[in-house]
């Protein structure tokens, strides 16, 4: 298989993996890597929606597993490495909020808490660890391989009632950093990205009731997302990077890089991942 | 030996063999591998990530429970153009009973025929024909490549043998650099690698590349199938790789295989090029003393019993007088053997007349090779 990578952000025959991409940002991000020319394996919790998204897009490859599961993690990678033929890109995408309704810490039960740790820091653990031989491969033939962690501002500020899915992301957001440290000798980059607020499942459930005008649509969240993947795989784009150089320009304005800020105050409104469907 | 039955990739007390090129035989611990390569060597490894190739089942025509463990991938003539399929397998099928039976005792599958059938959890297959045995057969999966992949994902299970009590898990059988899934069983001797070490070789000059040969089954229990292996293996070699390979030919470094399976790979596509090029082969080759070693200076392996294809490598690269002294110490030392076990690294036998002597440590590899040369020639 040939990549071939223009300036227009195509991403022909990239090889990518997203989780939770049966909804919201990954549902919209699985359509933009799709009209883009990747070659896309997406992963949901639920048959019936992998099914329904595979029928609108025949040529991705649908995959039936739960990131939150140990047991499930290898299966997972085995139908990605096995269907794509390798992997270039891997975008862990798929959250989860911890309780709904949100809730104070002191209110967070210990299960919920787990439950938030499992799908937003080990679960991505556990799956670029499986695929790490895949992307470092992908590095070895002259390739840029790629990890992209779906991260939000709730990873930086401390906002009351976000104590579970913050301490994740934050978690997710300094092992990004730290896979990207260690892993840039092998070639392969690890990006944390924030898709801001956007007009998704989970915002509903966190947020029920935001008015979805003033949220971003996931569809250009997603342009944008890809638009940074395109930007790593083909070498520039180092000014995503999270790393020393980028950090200490980011923690000046106490955020990371956004990849799409669609004006909110972050305050007030933090962004946020996807729902793993 | 003592077998492994444990199965941890890298237990803090592995041990390792050293057979040096004369012959010299030292201990070391196994996470001190890296120290005995120097800079300018070229490491390759095996990145084939392991399928879950046992699958249980039922033979529908006599309703016969029967375990499948998937064996080989089906593949055209070598020097033909061919293609590797995801839904055909060379198989070997056993009765009833699982991997807690040795091999060696498995109760016989049905009588098999082509167009039988034969269902899974969740995979349905047909024989398509039997391969000059009765119970090594070739098998296509119905339905399409992404159904036998979930098929694989969920109801198969890593290939095993009775010397490991505990049930294998995909985790257990996939190397740290497994990539593609193309194994059958592991390429184990990778297990002794981790990414600090791979970090470890950059820091001193030391080159780490990879090829991925579709490593097959191993062991079958039956004394004529065993006879028949290793079965055709797929292989595909990178472009970074084979250039890794030429560049260290000019600088006199030498070329540390990681398995059995790498040495099979490389020294089957030199045999045809004379040089390594990229691209894919079949290994169809068997290996043994009478076998040249064009490519391969070093090899890192688990420890073998004497009499398996395994076995058989390792004396392209030694004499079996010192083989023989090599076993009788792993024997008194009590190192452990398959694929969980303790390792071996072997350096090819100096040639005769033996120049190394005469050189300090610090020897010019270039220079030895053209003396080789030389005398190779005379």
């Amino acid at each position: 298989m040939t990549t071939h990578l223009d300036a227009d952000g195509h991403l022909d025959g990239v090889r990518v993996a997203i989780t939770g991409g049966t909804s919201g940002l990954g549902l919209a991000l699985v359509a933009e890597l799709m009209r883009r020319g990747a070659r896309v394996a997406f992963v949901a919790r639920t048959r019936a929606r992998v099914d329904e998204v595979a029928r609108a897009h025949p040529r991705a490859f649908g995959i039936v597993g739960d990131v939150a599961r140990k047991e499930d993690i290898y299966p997972i990678a085995l139908q990605i490495a096995g269907n794509l033929g390798g992997l270039d890109v891997l975008i862990n995408n798929a959250s989860s909020l911890g309780p709904v309704p949100l809730a104070l810490l002191a209110d967070t039960e210990c299960e919920e808490l787990e439950l938030a740790l499992a799908t937003n820091v080990l679960g991505p653990f556990r799956l670029t660890r499986a695929l790490l031989g895949a992307l470092t491969a992908s590095a070895r033939e002259g390739r840029r391989s790629v990890v992209l962690n779906v991260s939000s501002d709730a990873a930086v500020n401390a906002y009351p009632q976000w104590g579970a899915y913050g301490a994740s992301k934050a978690a997710l957001r300094h092992m990004t950093r730290i896979w990207d440290e260690e892993l840039a000798v092998e070639g392969v980059r690890f990006l944390s990205l924030d898709p801001g607020d956007m007009d998704t499942p989970l915002h509903a459930l966190a947020v029920p009731d935001s008015d979805p005008t003033t949220l971003e649509r996931p569809e250009s969240a997603a342009r944008e997302l890809a638009d940074a993947i395109a930007a790593a795989v083909t070498g520039s784009g180092a000014d995503t990077r999270v790393g020393p150089h980028r950090e200490g320009d980011a923690s000046a304005s106490g955020a990371e890089p956004a990849a799409g800020v669609a004006g909110a105050d972050p305050r007030v409104r933090p962004g946020f991942a996807e729902s793993r469907a | 030996m003592i077998a492994a039955n444990w199965p941890v990739q890298r237990p803090r007390d592995a041990r390792l063999l050293v057979v040096d090129a004369h012959g010299r035989i030292t201990h070391a611990p196994r996470s001190r591998f890296i120290d005995f390569l120097k800079p300018g060597d070229l490491v390759i490894a095996n990145d084939a990530a392991t399928l879950p190739a046992s699958l249980r089942g039922v033979h529908v025509p006599t309703g016969a429970p029967i375990e499948v463990r998937l064996a080989g991938h089906r593949c055209q003539t070598p020097g033909q153009n061919y293609t590797v399929s995801d839904t055909e397998f060379s198989a070997v099928v056993f009765g009833a009973g699982d991997f807690r039976t040795r091999t060696e005792d498995r109760a016989l599958p049905p009588a098999l025929a082509p167009g039988d059938r034969l269902v899974f959890e969740g995979l349905s297959a047909t024989v398509e024909a039997l391969l000059d045995h009765p119970r090594l057969v070739l098998l296509r999966f119905r339905g399409p490549t992404q159904a036998v992949w979930a098929g694989l994902a969920r109801y198969g299970r890593p290939i095993q043998y009775a010397h490991m009590p505990t049930p294998l898990a995909m985790w257990d059988v996939w190397t740290p650099i497994a990539a593609l899934p193309a194994a059958f069983e592991p390429p184990s001797a990778s297990f002794a690698l981790d990414w600090g070490s791979i970090r470890a070789m950059r820091g001193r000059g030391i080159t780490f590349a990879t090829i991925t040969l579709a490593a097959g089954i191993s062991s079958t229990g039956d004394p004529e199938l065993d006879r028949r292996l290793p079965f055709d293996e797929p292989y595909r070699i990178p472009e970074t790789t084979a250039s890794a390979i030429r560049e260290i030919r000019t600088t006199g470094g030498r070329v540390i295989a990681i398995g059995t399976t790498v040495v099979r790979a490389l020294e089957h596509a030199a045999a045809r090029h004379g040089v390594v090029r990229a691209g894919e082969g079949i290994a169809d080759q068997r290996i043994g003393p009478a076998s040249p070693l064009r490519i391969v200076d070093a090899i890192l392996s688990g420890t073998h019993e004497p009499g398996g294809s395994h076995y058989q490598i390792l004396r392209a690269f030694l004499d079996d007088a010192t083989l023989a002294d090599a076993d009788a110490v792993l024997e008194a030392r009590g190192y452990r053997t398959h694929e969980f076990g303790d390792s071996v690294l072997i350096e090819r036998r100096c040639q005769t007349p033996c120049i190394c002597d005469s050189v300090s440590d610090t020897v010019d590899r270039g220079r030895i090779e053209k003396v080789r040369l030389k005398a190779d020639a005379t």
